[in-house]
């Protein structure tokens, strides 16, 4: 029986959550307090440190915004429709859904439907009592039941084990990151003119100055590898546990195949979304390069062909 | 305050701990008892739901598959004896059945193109495939979460505090085939000519 493992996943996950917020939270602190001291500060003395607490408060508003209204925005940007349950094929979906939530012991999502011919899937919320999974039309159309099932559970897997909670944090620490970032360095602009005239503070004062102007730089991107990271080890994981719902991995993998064959990127979902797709909707040109390591460090996901494989060999461990 | 002093704290503390301990390992077992009620309540509503939809479908079937007369008898046999049992085992033996004849019929029907053809006949269809899957899912949960349940109260410590509070292992819901469980017979008299 594999429950107690994917409950220590879980409990893994949700421990890395906070190591991962936490940094975030420290990245932000280290942005405002650098803010603080060159911009706006004596530049040694401690004044009122109204970039850091800033910078704090930004942070978490988006967070708690995301979570309140993360989910509904990520939808409506898709053009995601709400399920109409007299359509043959729809009606399949939301049963399917309904189906896996029962299998994770979970409250059932919302279903929507996005209109693109792209096959695409994914999950939004913020936890298991309030997530919504949306599929395309596309993927409608290009599997047959089983496979529908297995895409779904891989989307449930990602509400069950909190990714969705995570994915859409990380999200919204993201832009904060980004927007902060790009403040500070429009700021340097004038700021750094203001105190051209004053001689340093010591050693220390110099060394956290280049750091900091480093790191301002480099935070967009810095920023943007830790999302990768956190949404490539969640499509493993989210395959695995998926697979323990339907007890079925090798639908997962004929599922894979299909949306994998086709080539076109998915237009309605938007870049911001990628992280909580099935598969990376830019296309085949992403998940194709495999070798490439600076490729596969800015892929949201693994590559499919090694899914496929994970997931075969799992079936053939289950025999 | 000298040794006694020294020695009666400690004592205190172990008790304490102790009664922590315990409240905690009682709550598990609660929680795990509430998930197990909860996850049969799951498996109830999906069967209710199939004991409804049947009636249905063999309404709407009988037309065509009038030749068939035998499995539908069987399956309106199996869905009315299911929706009297009681109790764990014997609704998983009835329901066990139902789904075997179910599945009989679902067969058959594939050769009946006008059936396939129709559109309630398809929503209905439809609607017992999921209701099929979603017992098997639900049945699959309630096994999970009773096995631990179970586990939870036999393993020790935890089992002293079960037995004092008198928790009692719940049933799987199995799978029992028929075929499955009956010895093959094998005649070694029997030569290839």
């Amino acid at each position: 029986m594999n429950g107690p493992n994917l409950f220590e996943q879980q409990k893994k996950n949700l421990r890395r959550t906070t190591a991962i917020l936490a940094g975030f939270v420290a990245f932000l602190v280290f942005l405002g307090v650098g803010a603080d001291f060159f911009l706006y500060g004596s530049g040694v003395g401690p004044g009122f440190p109204i970039a850091t607490i800033g910078a704090l408060l930004f942070g978490a508003g988006s967070s708690l915004w995301a979570l309140r209204a993360g989910d509904r925005a990520v939808l409506e940007s898709a053009n995601a429709a709400p399920i109409n349950r007299d359509d043959p094929r729809q009606r399949v979906l939301d049963n399917v859904v309904e189906e896996m939530a029962i299998a994770g012991g979970l409250p059932k999502p919302a279903v929507y439907v996005i209109p693109d011919s792209d096959p695409n899937a994914f999950a939004t919320g913020s936890g298991p009592e309030k997530s919504s999974v949306a599929v395309t039309a596309g993927l409608l159309d290009a599997l047959n039941r089983e496979e529908l099932q297995a895409v779904v559970s891989h989307e449930m897997a990602h509400v069950k084990n909190y990714d969705v909670r995570l994915m859409t944090v990380v999200a919204a620490l993201v832009g904060s990151v980004l927007l902060i970032s790009d403040w500070g360095r429009r700021g340097i602009g004038w700021g750094g003119r203001r105190r051209s005239s004053r001689t340093g503070g010591g050693i220390f004062l110099v060394v956290f100055l280049v750091l900091w102007i480093v790191s301002l730089v480099l935070a967009p991107l810095i920023a943007r590898l830790v999302a990768m990271a956190v949404s490539r080890e969640r499509e493993y994981l989210a395959d695995a546990s998926g697979s323990e719902l339907t007890r079925n991995p090798l639908a997962l993998a004929s599922a894979l195949e299909k949306i994998d064959a086709a080539v076109a990127p998915t237009p309605s979902i938007k870049q911001g979304v990628a992280h909580l797709c099935i598969a990376d909707p830019r296309g085949r040109l992403v998940n194709e390069r495999e070798g490439d390591w600076l490729a596969s460090l800015f892929a949201t996901h693994p590559p499919i062909v090694k899914r496929i494989e994970l997931l075969r060999h799992m079936s053939y461990q289950a025999r | 305050m000298g040794a006694i002093g020294g020695c009666l704290v400690f004592l205190v503390l172990i008790a304490v701990f102790a009664a922590l301990w315990a409240i905690w390992r009682y709550n598990n077992l609660i929680s795990l008892k509430y998930q197990v009620a909860n996850a049969w309540k799951q498996i109830d509503v999906q069967l209710k739901r199939r004991h409804d939809l049947i009636p249905n479908l063999i309404s709407s079937v009988r037309g065509e598959m009038q030749f068939e007369q035998d499995t539908l008898e069987k399956v309106i046999a199996a869905r009315n004896s299911a929706v009297t049992a009681r109790g764990v085992a014997e609704a998983a033996e009835k329901e066990n059945v139902l789904t075997q004849t179910l599945s009989r019929l679902f067969a058959l029907a594939e050769s009946y193109p006008n059936l396939k053809a129709n559109e309630s006949v398809r929503t209905l269809m439809e609607e017992l495939t999921s209701t099929e899957n979603k017992i098997g899912f639900a049945r699959q949960y309630y096994n999970d979460v009773t096995t631990r349940f179970n586990t939870a109260q036999q393993v020790f410590p935890d089992s002293l505090i079960a037995r004092t509070f008198n928790f009692q292992p719940v049933e799987l819901f199995e799978i029992t085939e028929p075929t499955e469980r009956e010895v093959p017979k094998v005649d070694l008299n029997v030569r290839p000519q």
